[in-house]
């Protein structure tokens, strides 16, 4: 039995940068937290963007999570913070006195060493969900290119790392992100050429490099369809130089005018047709990665994404509402 | 119908002056701008304008490059330069050829070149964390391109090397680390790490570090971790001298920052900080590429006035008759469906453009803000299709850099 998306502990959400990620993790929480799920949604990166599409307002949300809505928390990774709450809470290693430079020696460590940040970042998360502080943890995570290393970060450290504490950590993390029932990933793209075959390269690494299940691929950004194939025809033989002037003359504007706005009629359908495209090779590429048919494949139309915005907090919590109710279409 | 894209904003003559005085150049933007297909044009507009030899590398551990230019995925296997010809019916002055990096290959190579005998680089070469910590975690590949590019600079291989970077914060990274790895030898932590074991364990401050970096660590990792930064000790004198001159490199007047940007929002705020770090770092930042703008007859008030008409328009079984030769075979119910539509939906293409171009005078006020208003070239490339993935398209996209 799969579970439905927001029936999970964990969801880690990725994608090639610039794709929307941020806003797709931010309206997943939104979602979970109107249906009753006490909901934390942390920002890997720390830019911020995600509290402000949660509506947290000016302030920037910190290692502490913070209410931002109903049922809904957030907060921002700090590797540093994690390892000193691990070294509290874990390794019962007392904050006073020498903490200072112990902890300027493992962050050092923690730069050298393959694993020990992506670990500490990890670690903080699958804490969260096995301390049953919330019922869905949604981590805004890395982009495609690094999001590999910090899943696979506790079979790195199984690996490489024979006996102690961390070691035995690993144990619990690495059944809890396996666990198809609690824990998946959620790819986001948009319907064009690179973002979809960066998608599926990821898929592929995930599968080979960790165990994490994938739980959903959503598609921002999908142009509305204005016509059908047929009125795309003539749209197109209506745009050429034999027939603007006739159009223009026969409704009274300027030829420029006329062109100008089937130009712009032209130019949307092509990208909706390039989209279409992108998103059968997508459909057909899940298929070849051999992914089960019931992965949910999530539209969200570029009307709604459109307005996504970064610079202004108000706007980019409208867009997370309206992002958040058409996944709510798309999963019913 | 062809869209044009000058206006009150910005002009400029394209970067046919940018890349004439370059001999390297690097790509930075946000993800999904275009960057990889920028570089690739920026390469093809370089071999076709004078007698170089030009090579486009990318540091992207994706295998973009490939894809953007048509060329197979398989012949990148390696390291090797692969050599991309004119389209048919074009003639080159120079010649383009297209790499990306074999990471760990060229990590293997740096070891070797910089340890002071054999002996020592083989220990390296076999020390377990090597392999991880060279191939899977992706910040070493930062400090490897930028070694390979001070390599290729030393070469007379080439004459002029254009950098597709990873996307921006990313691609800071890359270029913060030569600084990064002088720091990092000369940090006292890796002094204290890598003094021979026996008298660390004596220090009295090394005590309580040990105790807990053993009970959460483990040992043997600890140990790992000494003996291979023991070793990449050894190789100091030749990284920091390296990592020292890479930096001189970056900032010369030979070097090129190139920020390609789209006129969405996030794009656009991501070229902004980045030209602000640029600008931080005093690193030659030289051109901003704005690349898939809408035209501007799609923000034209008339051109509104006429969508206006169109949404209303009543009967059009006149205006059919006289189609009827240059189309043949509609009905003129959807003829008139088309035009509806088309005039009623021509706000929303309006209005994109109309953010667009909010966000290009606010970002070219930018820089005039930090002092670069007059000094960097705006270079703006139309939309020119919704993807660009051929040989064909980055032809064209050249044609637009060029100017």
């Amino acid at each position: 039995m799969t579970p439905g998306l927001l029936d999970r502990q964990l969801l880690f959400v990725s994608g090639k940068g610039g794709v929307g990620k941020t806003m797709v993790a931010a309206a997943i929480a939104t979602l979970a937290a109107s249906s009753g799920r006490t909901t934390l949604a942390c920002e890997m990166d720390a830019k911020g963007a995600l509290a402000a599409a949660l509506g947290s307002g000016e302030e920037a949300t910190g290692f502490d999570a913070v209410p931002v809505q109903s049922g809904l928390w957030a907060m921002s990774m700090n590797t540093e913070d994690s390892l000193r709450e691990y070294l509290r809470v874990v390794a019962r290693v007392p904050l006073i006195g020498r903490i200072g430079p112990l902890a300027r020696t493992f962050d050092f460590v923690a730069d050298a060493a393959p694993g020990v940040k992506e670990i500490l970042a990890i670690g903080k998360v699958c804490w969260e969900v096995r301390e049953r502080h919330y019922d869905l943890v949604v981590v805004d995570a890395e982009a495609s290119g690094h999001v590999v290393a910090q899943l696979s970060s506790p079979r790195v450290i199984r690996d490489l790392v024979r006996v102690g504490m961390v070691r035995d950590q690993v144990e619990w993390m690495l059944e809890l992100l396996h666990d198809p029932q609690r824990t998946g990933l959620v790819v986001v793209t948009t319907p064009e050429e690179m973002p979809v075959s960066e998608s599926l390269e990821l898929l592929g690494r995930v599968r080979r490099e960790t165990s994490v299940s994938p739980a959903a691929i959503v598609v921002n950004r999908m142009p509305s369809q204005w016509f059908q194939p047929s009125d795309a025809v003539l749209l197109d033989r209506l745009d050429t130089a034999a027939c603007v002037p006739v159009v223009a003359e026969s409704v009274g504007c300027a030829a420029d005018d006329v062109g100008a706005v089937l130009d712009a009629a032209v130019a949307t359908l092509r990208r909706r047709s390039a989209a279409v495209g992108h998103l059968d090779h997508l459909r057909a590429g899940l298929a070849a990665e051999g992914l089960d048919r019931r992965l949910p494949v999530l539209l969200v139309p570029e009307a709604v994404a459109a307005a996504t915005s970064t610079s202004d907090g108000a706007s980019s919590a409208a867009v997370c509402t309206a992002v958040a109710e058409s996944l709510a279409m798309e999963l019913s | 119908m062809s869209p044009s894209s000058t206006d009150d904003v910005v002009d400029s003559n394209g970067l046919g002056a940018v890349l004439d005085g370059a001999r390297l150049v690097l790509v930075c933007g946000s993800g999904g701008v275009g960057k990889t297909t920028a570089s690739a044009a920026l390469g093809m507009a370089a071999a076709r304008q004078s007698p170089r030899r030009v090579l486009v590398i990318t540091v992207d551990p994706a295998r973009r490059l490939a894809d953007a230019l048509g060329i197979e995925s398989a012949s990148f296997a390696g390291a090797g330069a692969v050599r991309v010809e004119p389209p048919p019916g074009e003639q080159w002055a120079g010649s383009l050829a297209v790499a990306m990096l074999d990471t760990k290959a060229g990590w293997d190579e740096l070891i070797r070149r910089h340890a002071p005998d054999t002996a020592m680089a083989e220990r390296v070469l076999a020390n377990p964390l090597y392999h991880n910590i060279t191939s899977r975690f992706v910040n070493s590949h930062d400090y490897l391109a930028m070694e390979q590019l001070h390599y290729l600079d030393r070469s007379s291989e080439f004459d002029l090397v254009i950098v597709d970077t990873p996307p921006s914060r990313h691609a800071l990274d890359l270029v913060d680390s030569p600084r990064r790895m002088r720091e990092f030898f000369a940090s006292s932590l890796l002094r204290w790490l890598t003094v021979p074991t026996r008298s660390r364990l004596l220090t009295a401050a090394s005590r309580p570090f040990n105790a807990v970096a053993e009970r959460v660590l483990g040992t043997g990792f600890l140990h790992d971790i000494i003996d291979f930064f023991s070793l990449l000790r050894a190789m100091e004198p030749g990284f920091v001298e390296r990592a020292a001159a890479v930096e001189q490199l970056l900032a010369a007047e030979r070097t090129a920052f190139v920020v390609v940007t789209t006129c969405e929002d996030s794009p656009i705020e991501e070229a902004r900080y980045f030209v602000d770090e640029l600008h931080r770092r005093s690193l030659p930042m030289r051109a901003i590429v704005l690349n898939r703008v809408l035209p501007d007859s799609f923000r034209s008030p008339t051109a509104a006035g006429a969508a206006a008409t169109l949404a209303g328009v009543g009967d059009v079984t006149a205006l059919a008759d006289r189609l009827a030769e240059p189309i043949p075979q509609f009905d003129p119910a959807s003829l008139r469906h088309v035009l509806v539509e088309v005039g009623r939906r021509f706000a929303e293409v309006r209005a994109r453009a109309d953010a667009e171009h909010g966000r290009r005078l606010s970002l070219v006020a930018h820089l005039a803000g930090v002092g670069l208003g007059s000094a960097v070239p705006v270079v703006v490339v139309p939309d020119l299709s919704a993807d660009v993935h051929d040989l064909g398209g980055v032809a064209a996209m050249a044609a637009a850099l060029a100017g």
